[in-house]
């Protein structure tokens, strides 16, 4: 180290002398090339494990949880832990299923995350169009109030919601978990950022070429901002997909309780936490998550690095 | 085909009038430049006339129809955006049958325009690529062919061609003025750039802060300037301009009260022989500017700076000259900046009169 600090103080400070110090000179030009060269390689390697490093505590319990689908339960309970299961069990994921209506759960799921970002998409892209695009009286003190929305809790008004939604018999229905989120301020938010960095000639040249709003809406803007839009699909569609605590107040029965409650379920199954079946329920209900993020992975980085036509 | 008018056209963006009572006829078949320093109302008038800006006040006429309530589609007007306004998510050929598509034209007619349309200003092998893998000149393009798709009575274009570089500048504008003659429509040309608008345009509208200034013949303007504005606004270098308190050694008679005293870079002549009749001013040379064919000197007089320009003549290498502009090449403003006409000058205490 002391050498190395060294090496660095003479390459810095050290002023050749004269004409004899040429050669030197050379040297130590070179040397500070290879100490440079030497300086990225280990801040390469640094970046490297410190990257490595992170993806190891985001993937750990992932990887933990795939590892105890695959055990057997008391080998679920060994200490020290074991990673890899000696002989990985299937069964447990059958077990999972079958612990309850896990079809009906699933297609539950599917329905009520899936409507839920129709109905989204629905609201959210004229909202948030008119909130960028158009110049009328209250719309910043309209968009205020959806900016205020996005300061109340769930908790907070979902008893006022369940009366509502008991008032009018949508309890234990698809259409009462989902019309809740017929709209989200956060995404009316994102879309309306994304709206106003389009630039207005594009809306002027679509108007010339005699397009009707929605027209501009659907061709032009939309398509646009794709990106943004896939985005915010996706956080609303793990949200909702993942959402515990709503689907467990508005319903009271099976008829359309959503995984997370079926996954759930299979903890209170015979008194003993089945940690192998849970994990194993755990995946079935992260899975579908896996192939949408996998299948906009790209969208995703998109939507987070700004590109325009110059 | 068509022909604009505007009838006693407003425009104000909140208490800001940008433009009161304009009055302008754009011939039918013209190539009009609107031309002016930024901010002088050019694009606004512009924009009215295709309809994205609504005058505060007036009225506007394509062809004998009042437009002033017609959505800027219906007006059958195409426009040139400065930077092209291309729908990025299309293709060039989506680009340029978007516009079709919204009036219903079927696809087979589409398809055949669209062909027509790319061969003449050569898009053919791009038709199928997104705008961002094209080059500037090549965008320009799709933008052209955007707009002439639609056979529009009206060309709007707002500096189109401020975005490209030199070379290709030139060559687009070329290009435009054959356009222009090949489809004899009218075209409407904002730019800020007066080379362009003389080079350009049959007809040039000078504004400045939303008052035309006048509107004439790039020939007309460039000889006959209507004012003050006109006249610095038009040539390069600028007309040079002296205070007439200034200047000494003219005998001017006449009743108005004259403001300044102007002449053209290009009707000084540098050391001139002593037969030419003219106003002569001495001054030190500060800078040479050698462009080949001609040059151009800056000269520092009693009377402030001015340009001299010369053609096919070698370079001035003395440091004082004498700089000497003929009676009949000296244009005279009044107080208020208006041109005044008729102004016999002479050289003082000589009978002899010269000049016009």
């Amino acid at each position: 180290m002391v050498k190395l600090l060294k090496a660095v103080n003479n390459t810095i400070g050290g002023t050749p002398i004269g004409a004899a110090a040429e050669d030197k000179r050379t040297s130590t030009r070179s040397k500070q090339a290879i100490l440079r060269k030497a300086l990225r390689a280990a801040l390469r390697v640094i970046n490297v494990v410190g990257l490595l490093a992170l993806v190891l505590i985001f993937a750990m319990p992932f990887i933990w949880m795939l590892s105890t689908s695959l055990k057997t339960l008391p080998e679920t309970m060994i200490f020290p832990p074991e990673w890899i299961p000696r002989n990985p069990v299937w069964q447990n994921y059958a077990d999972a299923w079958n612990t309850g209506p896990f079809l009906n759960y699933f297609v539950n799921s599917v329905v009520i995350a899936v409507g839920i970002l129709i109905l989204q998409m629905l609201t959210i892209i004229p909202a948030s169009y008119a909130f960028a695009r158009y110049k009328f009286k209250g719309s910043n003190f309209l968009f205020g109030i959806v900016m205020v929305t996005l300061m109340i809790p769930a908790q907070l008004i979902f008893l006022p919601v369940y009366l509502e939604l008991s008032a009018f018999k949508l309890l234990n229905t698809h259409l009462g978990l989902i019309l809740p989120f017929a709209s989200s301020a956060f995404g009316i938010f994102l879309l309306r950022q994304a709206f106003m960095q389009i630039s207005d000639e594009l809306l002027e040249a679509a108007r010339l070429d005699q397009a009707a709003e929605w027209k501009i809406i659907v061709k032009i803007m939309v398509p646009m901002v794709k990106p943004v839009l896939v985005t915010f699909a996706l956080f609303s569609f793990i949200a909702h997909w993942n959402d515990y605590f709503w689907p467990l107040v508005m319903t009271t029965n099976e008829t359309a309780r959503t995984l997370p409650l079926g996954i759930a379920k299979i903890r209170e199954v015979e008194g003993v936490a089945t940690w192998n079946v849970l994990m194993a329920g755990n995946l079935i209900l992260v899975a579908p998550i896996l192939v949408v993020f996998f299948l906009s992975q790209r969208q995703i980085i998109k939507a987070f690095v700004y590109n325009g036509v110059k | 085909m068509a022909k604009i008018e505007l009838k006693n056209i407003s425009k104000k963006f909140k208490d800001d009038t940008v433009i009161e009572d304009l009055n302008l006829t754009i011939k039918d078949g013209s190539f009009t430049v609107l031309v002016g320093p930024s901010g002088c109302g050019k694009s606004t008038t512009l924009r009215m006339v295709a309809g994205l800006e609504k005058q505060s006040g007036g009225e506007i006429w394509i062809d004998d129809k009042c437009v002033n309530d017609t959505p800027p589609g219906l007006r059958d007007v195409a426009m040139v955006f400065q930077n092209y306004a291309l729908y990025p998510t299309m293709t060039v050929r989506g680009n340029i049958e978007f516009g079709l598509k919204n009036r219903g034209v079927a696809r087979q007619e589409r398809d055949k325009l669209v062909k027509d349309i790319s061969e003449i200003v050569g898009l053919t092998p791009h038709l199928d690529k997104k705008p961002q893998n094209l080059s500037g000149g090549q965008r320009q393009r799709v933008a052209l062919a955007r707009a002439m798709v639609k056979k529009p009575k009206v060309f709007i274009l707002d500096e189109p061609l401020s975005n490209l570089d030199a070379k290709l500048r030139n060559q687009m504008r070329t290009e435009l003025i054959q356009l222009h003659k090949r489809l004899g429509t009218t075209f409407v040309y904002v730019t800020h750039d007066q080379v362009e608008a003389m080079s350009m345009g049959d007809e040039i509208v000078v504004m400045n802060k939303g008052v035309i200034q006048q509107a004439d013949s790039p020939m007309k303007l460039y000889h006959d300037p209507a004012n003050l504005f006109t006249a610095e606004f038009i040539g390069t270098p600028a007309m040079n301009m002296m205070k007439m308190g200034d200047v000494q050694g003219l005998d001017i008679q006449s009743a108005a009260g004259i403001g300044h005293v102007g002449f053209r870079p290009e009707q000084a002549l540098v050391n001139a022989s002593a037969d030419i009749e003219g106003y002569a001013i001495e001054g030190d040379i500060l800078t040479r500017e050698s462009l080949g064919a001609e040059n151009i000197y800056q000269i520092q007089a009693r009377t402030g700076v001015f340009f001299v320009k010369t053609f096919l003549a070698p370079l001035v290498a003395a440091d004082r000259v004498k700089v000497t502009i003929p009676y009949d090449q000296l244009y005279y403003f009044g107080l208020g900046g208006e041109r005044l006409r008729g102004i016999v000058a002479s050289p003082k205490r000589l009978v002899a009169a010269g000049g016009i």
